[in-house]
């Protein structure tokens, strides 16, 4: 069993509540901060304990906490971004439904570091019975005193505000969502001036994943050398993985980053291997935007080392042959699966999505689920794997946002590594329609689970 | 000289020019002028917040500052860029400028209808001139376009939405210019659309604004419509005291009538003071004006056509190059091609020249 610290109490009975979760030791963290530590301290302590943003990026928490103005008289603000819109992606989402006040505890420590007296959680609009469950929890909290004026005499105010999405992936974007949260259209904004200079209301702003909030939890109480001390590298502490796809046991697990993904995907106490006996064919490791990765280059690199579940590891290779961590949405395709209809998918997902705000994302995220629709169809030509080669490369790194990024890489991932099977549809489309391509060669070598 | 602002040093496509902290790296590009500066679609220096979401205008960024030379790893969009002191910039010198911008263009293309000769903007149009200076001839985009009904906006602005390559310049004419602004941009991606919501007529003074700072003819003036092309018309400066607005505006001739009023654009197609809509739509007489004389366009631009000054016939005519001969088809000046065989005097052959004529003669030999 690897080290568990956000979900350790997931299944204690009646969690939920806060009486449970009080008497599981719930808000010592609040009371050590506040009493114990200033704000300062609690930044220092996040910064030691190398936490990195849990929502895709990796940036260092501590860092981008540290970068936060501080300008006379303006109020500071956090924002918990709880729009968690990632295909593949649904831990934050069982944090929230199954340990409400583990967020509300490392939202009130969080605000505390950083001076914010008004925080808001922004959930996505598809979380309907969420936000519920978290007012219900800030209810109870503030009931307890741990929200409102004057908390445990410390003079330090907060109030905690969810606010509702409305079902856009985009605003998952820290930008974006200041815009939807200011009530305004999600387009993200145009960087610089970053949040933490100028975020929601012009006021800085700190925005963070659920995750990572939730982990300020367990580094306060254990202290951010001890936190710092799990994992390997600059990848410290646990991750929550929420695995999905053709394996035997989705779902949402804490990792401690040191295993690797072979162990992860057959072991029982994870993923539980492939289902039906089937053979690993590829895996898309951080949710759907990052890179997609043959069995292969999944469980070895390209210098043939073992691949691990960290930061690094999995990005190791860059994107010619490594992928990344993101926000952990852990999607494993089996030998059955095609990744041509995947990648079309996907394709399709960010044409819905894209906010139509800058040119190379609203029309080229358009035109690539076109000629992926066509390629799938069977009706493609030969130039358009090409052609979508080429697309990709002039929609990434020219966008606003990293929505463009996010939409050009999992096509180029797919391009690199399966381009045979992009062939395999154009020469070959009646059988095409019928099968799906012969894939003896991409899955993984070690012999069908019986 | 404490008081003398400090100015910053950047070197664009190696052209170093001093410019006051905070100018971005457009308008330092647009200080130096000529290919030196990037094309803009949506950004526009009177409209606060405009600019970053064409993505024309990407350069380079190879030194960042003096203090902190690293260069930038992205493109970055030139409009929303301040420049830092000892930045330099590559614009058309960068390959991979050149190469993003081509992309830009395809992609702004892609929907786009090219619907040029029933387009009351051909010849002001921005993206023509976008594509034409730095796009591809052919597109490699095999689907149907994207399209949307027409759309009213009330008595003189019409919306043709299909045209739109949502720059987002009226939204910010409307938001800034007028008080209270009733469109926008509704839904989201490659289907998002300008739009009223519900067929809401657009009524405020200034809003006729919003024709001038549209880059492509997706907003086009309605007492103007298939009335006549630009370049037939004859640009004339004109003012008059109006309550409302500055009176400065640019009459469009066509012999004695005016086809239309329009506010004045600087070089970078950028209007110079607003006018109300009583000016622009209601005052189409002379005499409503007091004319202050022709408008220099831009030599470059398709208005000018017919309009050059001083211009010297060639001293060579086409007769005196061709042996005497009077072509009817400018093919005839090769004399000798598969097409044109020298033996076929086309100056003899009565009417347009056919294929029949070709066969005739030579079976006359």
């Amino acid at each position: 069993m690897g080290v568990k610290l956000l979900l350790e109490k997931a299944h204690v009975e009646g969690i939920r509540t806060y009486e449970v979760y009080r008497r599981e030791g719930g808000y010592r963290a609040v009371e050590k901060a506040l009493k114990t530590m200033g704000p300062d301290a609690v930044v220092e302590e996040v910064k030691k304990s190398g936490l990195r943003g849990r929502g895709g990026a990796g940036f260092p928490a501590g860092m981008k906490w540290s970068f936060i103005a501080k300008p006379e008289g303006v109020p500071r603000h956090l924002v918990c971004n709880a729009d968690e819109s990632e295909p593949g992606t649904f831990k934050d989402r069982y944090l929230m439904e199954f340990l409400p006040h583990l967020l509300i505890e490392g939202l009130i420590v969080s605000s505390f570091a950083l001076g914010s007296n008004a925080t808001y959680i922004y959930i996505r609009g598809e979380y309907a019975w969420i936000p519920d469950i978290l007012e219900q929890a800030i209810a109870e909290a503030k009931a307890n005193g741990w929200l409102g004026k004057n908390i445990l005499g410390t003079g330090f105010d907060l109030e905690i505000y969810v606010q509702r999405g409305a079902g856009a992936y985009i605003c998952g974007e820290e930008t974006a969502l200041i815009e939807s949260l200011e009530g305004k259209r999600g387009n993200p904004r145009i960087k610089p001036p970053f949040p933490a200079i100028k975020g929601v209301w012009e006021r800085p702003t700190v925005v963070n994943n659920v995750e990572t909030l939730a982990a300020v939890v367990p580094i306060i109480n254990m202290g951010g050398d001890e936190y710092a001390k799990i994992g390997v590298g600059k990848s410290t502490g646990t991750k929550l993985i929420s695995a999905c796809g053709n394996i035997n046991k989705p779902g949402v697990y804490e990792i401690d980053m040191t295993i690797s993904v072979e162990e992860f995907i057959y072991s029982d106490e994870y993923c539980g291997g492939i289902a039906n006996g089937k053979r690993l064919k590829a895996c898309i490791p951080g949710g759907s935007s990052v890179p997609i990765l043959p069995a292969n280059l999944l469980l070895k690199t390209a210098k043939g080392e073992t691949r691990y579940m960290n930061y690094e590891s999995l990005s190791d290779g860059g994107f010619a042959t490594g992928s990344m961590m993101g926000s952990g949405g852990f999607i494993v395709l089996d030998e059955d699966q095609s990744v041509v209809r995947n990648t079309y998918t996907l394709a399709r997902f960010y044409r819905h999505e894209s906010c139509g705000q800058c040119s190379p994302c609203r029309e080229g995220t358009g035109w690539m689920e076109k000629l992926l629709k066509r390629l799938l169809e069977g009706k493609g030509k030969i130039t358009d794997i090409d052609l979508l080669w080429d697309i990709q490369r002039k929609i990434e790194g020219n966008t606003i946002c990293p929505l463009g990024d996010a939409a050009a890489w999992p096509i180029a991932a797919a391009i690199r590594h399966f381009r045979d099977e992009f062939e395999w549809y154009v020469t070959n489309p009646e059988e095409s329609q019928r099968r799906n391509y012969g894939l003896a060669h991409y899955a993984d070598p070690r012999e069908v689970v019986a | 000289m404490s008081d003398q602002p400090q100015l910053f040093k950047v070197t664009i496509d190696n052209i170093t020019i001093e410019v006051a902290p905070g100018t971005s790296i457009l308008e330092a590009a647009r200080k130096i002028g000529g290919d030196v500066a990037p094309p803009a679609m949506c950004f526009y220096s009177k409209l606060k917040g405009s600019g970053g979401k064409c993505r024309t205008c990407l350069v380079e960024v190879s030194k960042g500052s003096e203090k902190d030379p690293r260069p930038m790893p992205k493109l970055v969009a030139s409009c929303r860029t301040t420049v830092m002191d000892g930045m330099e910039v590559k614009n058309i010198t960068s390959e991979r400028v050149v190469d993003a911008r081509a992309g830009v263009v395809e992609f702004l293309l892609l929907n786009h209808p090219l619907d040029c000769p029933v387009c009351d903007q051909a010849g002001e149009c921005h993206l023509q001139d976008l594509s034409y200076d730095h796009g591809k001839a052919g597109t490699r985009y095999e689907f149907q376009r994207r399209t949307f009904k027409k759309h009213d906006l009330g008595e003189y602005i019409q919306l043709h939405m299909t045209r739109c390559i949502l720059c987002y310049r009226c939204v910010f004419t409307a938001e800034q210019l007028t008080d209270k602004r009733s469109h926008g941009v509704l839904d989201r991606g490659d289907h998002a659309e300008i739009a009223t919501y519900i067929e809401k007529s657009l009524d405020n003074d200034f809003i006729g604004n919003v024709i001038d700072v549209c880059p492509v003819g997706a907003l086009t003036d309605k007492t103007f419509r298939f009335k006549n092309r630009v370049w037939f018309l004859k640009p004339v400066d004109a003012h008059c005291s109006c309550s409302k607005c500055s009176g400065k505006v640019t009459l469009w001739y066509r012999g004695d009538e005016v086809f239309r009023v329009t506010a004045r654009k600087d070089q970078w197609g950028e209007v110079e003071d607003w006018i109300c809509n009583e000016c622009r739509f209601e005052k189409k007489k002379t005499s409503d004006w007091t004319i202050e004389g022709p408008r220099v366009i831009d030599r470059a631009s398709v208005i000018s056509q017919g309009h050059y000054v001083g211009v010297q016939k060639p001293k060579e005519t086409f007769e005196a190059v061709l042996d005497g001969r009077k072509p009817r088809l400018f093919m005839d000046i090769h004399s000798v091609s598969g097409v044109n065989r020298p033996d076929i005097n086309l100056s003899l052959i009565e009417g347009p020249a056919h294929s029949d004529d070709f066969d005739r003669v030579t079976k006359k030999d």
